[in-house]
């Protein structure tokens, strides 16, 4: 790791203040393998750990509200996320190991935007909204592109809020050694409206609207017969070539719909 | 720049000016000379150092030293009693759920915590609360007979999970 000074934040407005020039810090499951590895090299890391209020899980106004600084194994073993969003529950508690779960965060997922992260699935795929320090953005606005996000420079998520749903899966195909998901797929049904959500297969997160449009129609795993995904773009390294990944989309996703058939 | 990080370890208080970049893993095995936690990978993945941080099972590679602050942190040190191994110590001896060694810490840490939160886990449950640990040496079947064995000697004295 390259040097940096290190500042343990009180308070939000603390945290942002001390960040310019350095990076936040959650739960650092991806932030210290990536100082390690001398990929980043931020003057300052500003632990957000000791700020009261960011963690912690709510139903408000119908919705169920889930600060940035909550560990997957904390959404994982709630009873209110497994009894108001039982795919989130489940996809919290799928995320890396039970070592990482008890450290990471969902801020701290969604901020990276690894293109193999789960959370960015669920976040589009139940149509979540972010609450930041200076204001609320959509998912559809908020993942835009490899590691990148609509934040800015020193903006904070505060906390992630979750419209209630119950007819939804998320299925994914984990890298055997860091169970990063080499695609996963999330499947929602919530009114007349379907999303299907694509994480791990290409650079960001991104949806499939023919596959939308066939399960608006006949919310069943048959009505995905015949449909294929290209792989121009979608990512290839050692565990997978592109065609690979390709492949995976639709039986993930039939996968995915067959479980939130039994919701 | 260095920072001051005071904690607990394994019941004592402990109190160093460290650089900041050290990680709770080096803390452990270089300054406090605790070398039962073991450095495998480096890269979140294998789970031979893995330790409690306030009673959750993390990856002390994974960790600043600066980010344990003012928590506690157990070993594979802290479990025994004396002479008393602590149950799942004893069960991971009793069924040879090792072959060389050098995974058995982490993989002990990890079953701990596994078991506090559920006392009677299926097998499957066993494999997939372990699968933040890799062991290349034994193909795991031991490993998974000695976790089971020891969800039964804590059910059957939970006083010992108590005091991890």
């Amino acid at each position: 790791m390259y040097a940096f000074n290190y500042v343990r934040a009180g308070s939000v407005s603390e945290a942002v203040q001390a960040v310019p020039g350095g990076n936040f810090l959650a739960g650092g499951m991806t932030l210290l393998p990536s100082l390690k590895l001398r990929l980043a090299r931020p003057d300052q890391l500003v632990d957000l750990a000791g700020i009261p209020g960011l963690a912690g899980i709510e139903e408000v106004g119908g919705r169920i509200v889930i600060g940035a600084m909550t560990r997957h194994i904390d959404v994982a073993s709630s009873a209110l996320v497994r009894a108001k969003i039982p795919a989130l529950a489940d996809l919290a508690g799928g995320i890396g190991d039970p070592l990482v779960r008890n450290r990471g965060t969902i801020g701290g997922s969604i901020a990276n935007n690894d293109p193999s992260a789960d959370y960015p699935a669920a976040v589009v795929g139940f149509d979540a909204t972010i609450i930041t320090d200076r204001r609320e953005i959509p998912a559809a606005a908020f993942f835009t592109g490899l590691f990148s996000t609509a934040l800015q420079p020193g903006e904070l998520v505060l906390r992630v809020s979750f419209p209630i749903v119950h007819r939804a899966a998320y299925v994914k195909f984990p890298s055997p050694a860091s169970r990063y998901a080499m695609v996963g797929v999330m499947v929602v049904q919530a009114g007349k409206d379907v999303r299907v959500v694509v994480t791990g297969a290409g650079p960001c997160v991104f949806r499939l609207p023919a596959f939308e449009q066939a399960l608006a129609a006949n919310f069943s795993a048959a009505a995905l017969e015949g449909l294929t995904v290209p792989a121009d773009g979608l990512n290839q390294d050692l565990h997978g070539t592109a065609e690979y990944r390709a492949h995976l989309v639709p039986v993930m996703a039939g996968r995915a719909v067959a479980q939130a058939q039994g919701r | 720049m260095s920072v001051s990080v005071a904690l607990e370890v394994n019941g004592r208080a402990v109190s160093l000016e460290l650089d900041p970049r050290t990680l709770l893993v080096e803390l452990l095995r270089r300054e406090l000379r605790l070398t039962g936690t073991h450095v495998g990978c480096d890269t979140s993945q294998c789970g031979a150092c893995v330790v409690h941080v306030d009673g959750r099972a993390v990856k002390s590679c994974t960790m600043l030293a600066v980010q344990a602050a003012g928590a506690k942190v157990t070993t594979i040190e802290g479990l025994a009693q004396g002479d008393q191994l602590h149950p799942v110590q004893a069960a991971f001896r009793n069924c040879h759920g090792l072959q060389c060694g050098y995974c058995t810490p982490g993989m002990i840490m990890t079953t701990v915590d596994l078991l506090r939160r559920n006392p009677n886990p299926t097998e499957h449950e066993i494999r997939e609360g372990l699968e933040g640990n890799i062991c290349r040496c034994t193909g795991y079947q031991n490993i998974v007979r000695a976790v089971a064995e020891a969800a039964v000697a804590l059910r059957e004295a939970p006083a010992a999970s108590a005091s991890a």
